[in-house]
């Protein structure tokens, strides 16, 4: 399993009715490819995160493939407009089968 | 800020000036988290007597790579610094103490990146900041030493760097420290390698030009350590200047070793005045 694994994210605290929004995510994640070999010359296992999706109150708002190509520590950074007050749900899917969650509260004026 | 372009040594470039390159912007303000304010321009301190204004390294990157600082969200160096808080808490050692048990928060050390290299009375030697650490790790927590400029000496050296950044470098080169600044001065001046090229040929006659598709700095070194987007990872002083000499194509000096201890604090020292940024990034 992938050490040091610390989800951050950043939306704004309040917004105005049918705003669009910034939110930016970062996950600590090495992305090891899968394509690397170490100095005995065995592979270096694939353990990326595969998955990030976002929800608000219950709805989708992004769901993204991840693959092997990504630099480590991926950055996402997405639009949404935000209807009413409600939270956001973040969502990331490791190899490992491991999944890390966070959420962000947002009012909305 | 361009310049002429001075002859380098031996070496042969094509010395074609590129165009439709992203340049930087040279007039560029670097204002942190939209409120910390940042000098990355200010006039030379009198040792450093062939320059009239010194600039940050931030200066001559591109507007993109400079954007990564605006906002510590978005700069990838800033991880590090929360693995080095962890560090900071960490209890390690037979004393079974932190570095918290005996300085509190990380905040308290404030403008003490800002000081290094610094004589150390004790031990009558110039110490570097990651010496310090090592010092205050073997002797005060009875803990193993760091390896010079790997990941957890980064982490930490960019913990103390990031607490410190809006202050001004400020390090002293007279009283004990004098004799490795004149040593430091000296390396920084002398031609190495098969390319016959001194620190000063590259960062001190051509900053502002091109070497190849690079956009040369003075080479300050107020935002270490350095993320670098190439490696992406920390980057310390001495593994900057190992790569420097290397690239001169000479037999380098080693990481820790008494010489780069005494270049960083001339080169430290021909920063006074700029404020500490560190974690920067770099390309």
């Amino acid at each position: 399993m992938a050490d040091n694994v610390t989800p951050r994210i950043r939306v704004p605290r309040e917004a105005s009715a049918g705003e669009t929004i910034t939110i930016k995510t970062l996950i600590s994640h090495p992305m090891e490819s899968g394509q690397r070999k170490d100095r005995d010359g065995n592979v270096i296992p694939r353990s990326i995160i595969n998955r990030f999706t976002c929800e608000f109150n219950g709805q989708s708002v992004i769901d993204i493939t991840l693959e092997p190509a990504i630099s480590t520590n991926p950055f996402l950074e997405f639009q949404a407009i935000v209807p009413e007050s409600g939270t956001f749900e973040f969502t990331w899917y490791d190899d490992d089968g491991d999944i890390y969650t966070d959420s962000k509260e947002i009012v909305v004026s | 800020m361009k310049k002429t372009l001075t002859s380098i040594g031996a070496v042969c470039f094509a010395m074609a000036v590129p165009f439709g390159q992203a340049f930087a912007d040279e007039d560029a303000d670097l204002v942190v988290n939209g409120e910390l304010e940042i000098t990355v321009r200010a006039p030379a301190p009198a040792h450093a007597e062939n320059l009239d204004e010194i600039t940050s390294g931030w200066v001559y990157r591109s507007t993109e790579t400079q954007a990564f600082q605006l906002d510590d969200f978005e700069n990838p160096g800033m991880i590090f610094v929360d693995s080095g808080i962890e560090s900071w808490n960490t209890v390690e050692g037979e004393a079974g103490e932190s570095c918290a048990s005996c300085h509190g928060d990380a905040e308290e050390m404030a403008g003490v990146s800002a000081t290094y290299p610094k004589w150390n009375d004790d031990a009558e030697e110039v110490r570097t900041l990651t010496m310090q650490i090592n010092d205050c790790r073997t002797e005060q927590m009875g803990a193993e030493e760091w390896a010079y400029d790997k990941s957890d000496l980064l982490n930490m050296t960019a913990l103390l760097a990031s607490v410190s950044r809006g202050m001004p470098v400020n390090v002293a080169i007279d009283g004990p420290a004098a004799a490795a600044w004149e040593q430091g001065r000296d390396l920084y001046y002398t031609r190495t390698g098969l390319l016959e090229l001194s620190c000063a040929n590259c960062h001190e006659d051509n900053y502002g030009n091109n070497i190849r598709a690079d956009h040369l700095s003075q080479g300050q070194i107020n935002g270490f350590p350095t993320y670098r987007l190439k490696n992406a990872r920390l980057n310390g002083v001495h593994s900057r200047f190992r790569g420097c000499v290397r690239d001169t194509r000479a037999e380098t000096y080693a990481v820790g070793s008494p010489e780069f201890v005494a270049l960083e604090l001339y080169v430290a020292s021909r920063g006074n005045g700029l404020d500490v940024e560190g974690p920067s990034v770099r390309n």
